[in-house]
């Protein structure tokens, strides 16, 4: 088996597989609305007019393309290739998460759907899901786990302000995981008048082919950045991996170019002997969680083991489908750091070149720090810099010690 | 024909509603799952016995915190089997295992299968398996003569109810409503439809379940089935009593509902 790029023609023939991995493992009353979002969002994928009303959407109310920008004092510090960061910090809203909510409340539209639910851990799609829905006047919902909207408060406010609802979720280890099992009971007991805009690119088939397609923005421009930049494709991809949707966005463009290498970077959190981390690749095992199969982390009884990130964003113990293939096939690698090197990271990417990394993506960073002094100064490293740090600035002054 | 065919039949025959109990294995202790199938034995005409997972997405709070107690409580897939081995030589009562994909696949499919059968299971039930993904675990239990329990609900196309009459064994399990269990919403109102649709396939009995909270509403439900599920308004009752007094409790609630359905009959 070749990692390849499987496309949503391909999907729908095998319900949604990538090798092992993927498909669709929900109840019966989700079935007929899944094939229903798989058929709306094949006959978007193929209509101009919905093509040309997403790129509108994205020039103009997200501000793409986003730059890419030479690190040239990160490079020179670290001593090896060049270094490159996709700026997905500076999209509307602070992060990637918006590419994928305003391709979803197109097609919401297009379904006759006017209720949107979301779920969000760091708060970064839950604002970019607000948003959106506040530009259609739509309602909209969004469940949180309790302890991240401590974590998060600043984003828990920017929800509201957008006129949202934030449902409190305490169930389980009140996070990500538990917010989105959530936001799977009421998409089950509201499913004919809503549509759920999954935040990542997990979940039942066809979302983590839907989510992936909106995000492949990334990629996209990156291969004609870079290819105006320096003339050439990258060497290295690098992107953090929690479900994995900025990372899928970055790689797929480019899963046909054999000499792209591409790593995804998980939470280690404590440190993955510790039992403490996010990182189901490095450390799972094939499961089903929130209908996929994928790699989860979970105890020898098939109990969903409870996730540990520093950033709220990474906190899940499942990812998405497509990068267990990935990771299975070898065309991609899994590596994982910890939350200490994140937040060197963080302080790094902010002292060196200005840019304060969201703590999700200065996990990729704290890779780079690794790769790049290894290879040789004509190499190419193209980060995505998923989001920005504003809203993880508490979390961190906390875990610096220092009062703000 | 299985157990739980042959009894839903047979009162099919009769004129007679029948009345499934879910009870959560292990909340709050097996022994106490034990003693609960026993006092349900001579009350339900099946029960359903939910192996607890962490993130049981067709639950409602009511089952969710019963499964958290169950987990708590050490219970896993073989003490769970260990625990039927014992109870189900005793009683004569079928039994279907409820849980989710997950431990299944952990435990490993077929061997889960084979090891239900031997304890004495009757049927299966997965609620996040449809036959889609459920193929192959679908045939295994067949083959085995374990009844592999399947759903309808009020979304379910005419297609997909037809692919699952021809798959499901015991029973059909027809969610009553688009929620989750223990929801208040009332009998949504396309399944008089979709049962219809499911009678014009097959004759295998339909079971409804999902927010069967009273007397009252039993007897609705019952009016389009064969029998009606009932999963959270016992649970309820279970968590707010002592442990020794819940067996005695289940059966007289499960009594009353017994009692009801006779009189709608």
């Amino acid at each position: 088996m070749a990692g390849r790029a499987i496309g949503i023609q391909e999907l729908r023939e095998t319900g949604g597989r990538f090798g092992p991995f993927g498909g669709r493992f929900v109840p019966e009353t989700l079935m007929p609305a899944l094939l229903e979002l798989e058929a709306a969002y094949i006959d978007a994928s193929r209509d101009p007019a919905f093509q040309r009303e997403l790129a509108y959407y994205l020039t103009n109310y997200v501000g793409r393309p986003s730059p890419l920008y030479r690190a040239s004092r990160l490079s020179a510090h670290l001593g090896g290739a060049q270094i490159f960061l996709k700026r997905e910090d500076l999209n509307h809203t602070g992060a990637h998460k918006i590419n994928n909510t305003v391709g979803q409340i197109l097609l919401a539209r297009r379904m006759g759907k006017r209720r949107i639910i979301a779920e969000t851990g760091a708060g970064q799609h839950g604002v970019a899901t607000a948003t959106v829905a506040a530009m259609f006047g739509f309602e909209c919902e969004v469940y949180m786990g309790a302890e991240d909207m401590e974590r998060q408060r600043l984003n828990v406010f920017r929800m509201r302000l957008l006129g949202a609802r934030v449902h409190p979720v305490t169930t389980g280890t009140a996070t990500l995981k538990d917010a989105t099992s959530e936001a799977i009971r009421d998409w089950v007991t509201n499913v004919d008048t809503t549509y759920y805009i999954i935040g990542s690119a997990v979940g039942p088939h066809p979302y983590p082919a839907i989510v992936r397609d909106f995000q492949s923005v990334i990629g996209r421009e990156v291969r004609e950045q870079l290819e105006r930049e320096v003339g050439r494709r990258p060497d290295y991809l690098v992107a953090c991996v929690g479900g994995g949707s900025n990372a899928i966005g970055l790689f797929y463009p480019f899963l046909g170019d054999p000499g792209v290498k591409m790593i995804g970077v998980e939470a280690a959190g404590e440190g993955i002997p510790t039992g403490r981390h996010a990182a189901s690749l490095n450390a799972g095992s094939l499961g089903v969680l929130h209908g996929m199969a994928s790699y989860v982390l979970q105890d020898q009884d098939g109990q969903i083991a409870p996730a540990h990130s520093i950033s709220a964003g990474l906190d899940y113990p499942g990812v998405g489908p497509e990068h267990a293939y990935l990771k299975e096939t070898g065309r991609a690698e899994y590596v994982a750091v910890t939350d200490e090197e994140a937040l060197e990271a963080f302080e790094l990417l902010s002292r060196l070149e200005g840019i304060v990394p969201a703590l999700e993506s200065a996990h990729a960073i704290a890779y780079v720090q690794r790769l790049a002094p290894e290879l040789p100064r004509d190499r190419s490293v193209v980060v995505c810099l998923s989001g920005r740090g504003d809203k993880d600035v508490w979390k961190a002054a906390e875990v610096m010690g220092v009062g703000l | 024909m299985s157990r739980i065919e042959g009894a839903l039949r047979r009162l099919r025959a009769q004129g007679q509603k029948g009345l499934i109990a879910y009870v959560t294995a292990g909340d709050p202790d097996l022994k106490t799952t034990g003693r609960i199938i026993k006092a349900l034995a001579a009350v339900v005409d099946v029960i359903e016995l939910g192996i607890p997972f962490s993130d049981p997405l067709a639950d409602g709070p009511v089952i969710q915190r019963a499964s958290k107690r169950a987990l708590a409580s050490g219970t896993n897939i073989p003490k769970v089997l260990q625990m039927v081995s014992r109870v189900a030589a005793a009683v004569d009562v079928p039994l279907a295992l409820m849980t989710y994909y997950n431990p299944v696949l952990r435990y490993g499919p077929e061997r889960f299968i084979r090891d239900s059968k031997q304890v004495g299971v009757d049927g299966v039930i997965v609620p996040d398996l449809p036959p889609e993904e459920g193929a192959d675990f679908i045939e295994a239990a067949r083959r085995a003569g374990l009844d592999p329990i399947l759903f309808v609900a009020p979304t379910s196309t005419p297609e997909r109810v037809r692919r699952v009459a021809k798959l499901a064994r015991g029973f059909i399990y027809c969610v009553a409503l688009t929620g989750t269990t223990g929801s208040d919403k009332g009998l949504s109102n396309t399944v008089q439809s979709v049962i219809g649709m499911v009678r014009r396939e097959t004759d295998v009995p339909v079971a409804i379940g999902f927010g069967i909270a009273d007397a009252h509403r039993a007897r609705r439900a019952a009016r389009y089935a064969d029998a009606v599920i009932v999963g959270t308004a016992l649970l309820r009752r279970i968590e707010e009593a002592e442990p020794d007094q819940v067996p005695r409790l289940a059966e007289s609630f499960l009594g009353e509902l017994r009692a009801a359905l006779r009189e709608g009959a």
